[in-house]
């Protein structure tokens, strides 16, 4: 099949999300990606759930199969000096490195962008870490959790609520490693196009802390306009947002007065509707409390699904919120090919999402499932470097591989 | 010369998505158009103010502009840089036959109208194949350019996006409800068209062949939390709201700072048992650190709430800064949950130069932050601040398709150009 991303050879540095990410986004559109993991535990990924049958296992892996699609799999230690040496050898054959290790790892092996750049010019490196490549915070460690809250977007999180005494939180699982990844091959997907009319490489420093601030912007508006610091404890639609009903949550926004005139017309312009401080919105405002309450009484006694049909009729701008397990059943979604299944040697038949951009001549597409730990260690040592099975024997027993 | 400096990009549609998508790319010197409705103001352009902060009646679609209404904001400021905007009138035949010299000589278009709006205007994939074979056109909806049925109604806005994509199920406290989200989903949707549009791009580049982009936002949000399909698909169940907990690690939550009544707190996040020696070591080996209980990660975990209580009454006593010195200090993943106010105070962002500053001729001094992107030998460029209503008119018409003065003003006259 056609691939957008065909014939591009990208190496893959990395563990966990961000990373294998990045490099998803572009084996799923058709890049080589050669993922090189670590000899005895491969990807810490492999150690997290859910396990397929609860079964704990690194094959077995949900969070591993999803990020590892479409990519070649071999063990390497490279920090070994026989196994920086093969790194070396390999990095020739591929135009892209996306890595994740703390500044300073590579150089210190003389893998760093400037050693790698000597006999390859053409290389484009995407270096992926907490805090960037340079500043006084570089070496500090930060797992995903410490990231989302370097960003400011833990610290409105969640927004509106009513627990005044707890903590700031995250953004969902691993959302916001998933954003660090989509900027990383945004930066990668730049310099492979400027690559393609110039011949030249580059080095590409991602700050995760950046990638995350970024999409703040509507935190930080209120702070460059007015001095104003947002904080969770703020409702920022206070009349609406995030209502109970039934069987869930719905979201409901009313950013300007004809958002207000349909939910009336949903509800069926109740009596308290008609009272006469209602209709302005300024005023809706101060009576936030008030129209909340009113909302809720009307909502608590419907369901996501009844709400979220009256809404789509009346155009409000009312939607549920949705489990992982409500989404699969979406009938729309299958229509559209978001989920696709996938069979997997360990796993069996798994479905699993695609991507949220259907390209009509390069679709999406799974040529293969996520390597098993080491699954190409040969093809690519014996069939690419040329090595034979006896020096590859002895490099697995030095467990350089 | 900067990486997408020989590209032409038509952007059609308002508020967030779309024009996300360009900033993205006009940052690295793409050439953005934007086509801009002066009847139908775009929503991030209704500043409901004047210049001087005064009031002003409400702003009616299809009415006139209330007198002396700004018609720019700080939000649309920093979502157009770079750009290049133009009025005109996609209502009348003339307005859609200049939209169409305008596709003619572009490489890629944006369109974030509801699905099916363009086609009826003509201006629909095959319509623009027709004037440009090899375009890259890019139609991005709620959910989706073919859906049918109920569900193609659905409205695009960012807090619905999170809570239709299952980002929103997932975010907040376990006993608290969803977590609702303001704009940071459209922003992530609109880097998402970005990356396609490069995908397409460079698939260009190889083949001479141009295609047509569907993206749904509802889909982007589900694509942040791919991982969460497993356990349904795997197991059979639905995963649950964490808030800051994790599957394997603990200690790994915020912890209430020294803070004088400003809220401030520290995550601190805890893999090993090398970082758990170090920890304790770090706040001073206290009694209960020597608990057996948390001597193996699976005890922490097991024990975490109580262990959480505990490390609170060391962060206490200091400020989220002297922790984070102190426990980075010891080789401890922790960093405060910084809030807006710091992080524009903070001297690790100001050193690596995140900040900059735009002058608009209206609204003065812009702060903003720079891309994230940042590439040693095409770095993003902020040339120009946010495009006024129809600022770039006689470039484009004139300049680009060789319209004269006279032409220009009888298409305003006549309310095409307006």
């Amino acid at each position: 099949m056609e691939t957008a991303l065909g014939g591009i050879r990208v190496l893959e540095l990395c563990s966990m999300v961000a990373g294998p990410f990045c490099t998803k986004i572009m084996s799923d559109m058709g890049a080589e990606v050669l993922k090189v993991e670590s000899p005895e535990t491969g990807d810490e990924a492999r150690r997290r759930g859910p396990y397929a049958g609860d079964v704990p296992h690194p094959e077995r892996s949900g969070l591993y199969f999803y990020l590892n699609t479409n990519k070649l799999g071999i063990t390497l230690d490279y920090r070994t000096a026989e196994g920086s040496k093969i790194l070396k050898e390999l990095v020739k054959g591929y135009d892209v490195i996306v890595e994740d290790n703390p500044p300073g790892v590579l150089s210190d092996l003389s893998l760093g962008y400037e050693t790698l750049v000597e006999s390859h010019p053409a290389l484009i490196m995407t270096s992926i870490t907490p805090f960037g490549q340079t500043g006084p915070y570089r070496d500090y460690k930060a797992y995903p959790l410490n990231c989302i809250h370097s960003s400011g977007e833990g610290y409105v999180t969640p927004s509106g609520t009513l627990f005044r005494d707890r903590p700031p939180v995250k953004l969902g699982k691993f959302a916001g490693e998933y954003e660090v990844g989509t900027y990383s091959a945004l930066a990668t997907l730049v310099a492979l196009y400027y690559k393609g009319f110039t011949g030249m490489g580059q080095h590409i420093d991602i700050s995760k802390q950046e990638a995350l601030t970024i999409s703040c912007l509507f935190d930080h508006l209120p702070y460059t306009m007015v001095g104003m610091t947002v904080s969770r404890l703020m409702p920022r639609v206070p009349e609406t947002g995030v209502v109970p009903c039934k069987d869930g949550h719905v979201m409901c926004v009313s950013f300007e007065q004809t958002f207000w005139e349909r939910i009336k017309q949903l509800m069926g312009e109740p009596e308290w509707t008609r009272e006469g401080w209602y209709d302005d919105q300024d005023k809706r405002r101060e009576h936030a409390a008030e129209v909340r309450k009113r909302l809720e009484e009307w909502a608590s006694a419907r369901t996501k699904k009844e709400l979220h049909e009256g809404a789509l009729e009346e155009g409000v701008a009312l939607s549920p919120f949705l489990t992982p397990g409500e989404i699969l059943q979406s009938e729309l979604l299958k229509s559209r090919g978001f989920f696709t299944e996938i069979t997997h040697p360990q796993m069996g038949k798994v479905t699993c999402a695609t991507a949220p951009y259907h390209l009509s001549r390069t679709p999406w597409r799974c040529e293969r499932t996520a390597p098993m730990l080491g699954e190409h260690n040969e093809e690519i040592y014996c069939r690419r470097l040329g090595y034979d099975k006896q020096e590859l024997a002895k490099l697995a027993g030095l467990g350089v591989i | 010369m900067e990486a997408l400096s020989n590209l032409r990009y038509l952007e059609f549609g308002e508020m967030i998505v779309g024009p996300w998508a360009g900033l993205m790319l006009a940052l690295f010197g793409a050439e953005v158009i934007k086509i801009e409705s002066g009847f139908r103001l775009d929503m991030t352009r209704r500043a409901g103010v004047t210049a001087e902060g005064g009031r002003v009646a409400a702003y009616i679609p299809g009415q006139p502009i209330p007198e002396g209404m700004l018609t720019d904001t700080p939000v649309f400021n920093w979502v157009n840089l770079n750009k290049k905007g133009i009025t005109l009138n996609l209502g009348t035949s003339e307005g859609v036959e200049l939209a169409k010299r305008l596709i003619a000589i572009s490489d890629v278009m944006v369109e974030t109208y509801r699905p099916g709006a363009m086609d009826r205007l003509g201006l629909g994939y095959t319509d623009a194949t027709k004037l440009k074979p090899d375009i890259i056109y890019v139609s991005s909806s709620a959910v989706g350019y073919n859906s049918t049925g109920l569900e193609a109604k659905q409205l695009g806005y960012g807090p619905l996006f999170r809570a239709l994509g299952g980002l929103g199920y997932l975010t907040g406290y376990p006993d608290g409800p969803p977590g609702e989200g303001l704009g940071r989903d459209d922003v992530l949707a609109g880097t998402m068209i970005s990356t396609a549009v490069l995908m397409a791009l460079i698939y260009k580049q190889k083949t001479g062949q141009g295609q047509f982009i569907d993206f749904s936002a509802r889909e982007g949000i589900s694509f942040l939390i791919g991982d969460s399909f497993m356990e349904p698909v795997l197991n059979n169940r639905d995963p649950v709201r964490q808030g800051n907990r994790d599957e394997v690690m603990a200690p790994h939550n915020c912890y209430r700072c020294l803070d004088e009544g400003m809220d401030r707190w520290i995550s601190i996040a805890i893999g090993t048992d090398d970082e758990w020696s170090a920890f304790c070591n770090a706040i001073g080996n206290p009694e209960w650190s020597k608990d057996g209980r948390f001597g193996d990660a699976p005890g922490r975990w097991q024990n975490q709430e109580e262990l959480d209580k505990l490390i609170e009454v060391w962060t206490i006593d200091h400020s989220d800064r002297e922790a984070m010195e102190i426990l980075q200090g010891a080789g401890v993943a922790a960093v405060p949950s910084f809030s807006i106010d710091e992080l524009w105070g903070d001297p690790h962002l100001a050193q690596r130069g995140i900040f900059d500053v735009v002058d608009h001729p209206v609204l003065g001094a812009q702060p903003l932050i720079k891309s994230p992107c940042r590439l040693s030998v095409t770095p993003p460029n902020i040339k120009s601040h946010g495009t006024m209503l129809g600022q770039y008119n006689e470039w484009v018409y004139g300049e680009l398709l060789g319209l004269s003065r006279r032409e220009i003003e009888d298409l305003v006259e006549k309310g095409v150009v307006y």
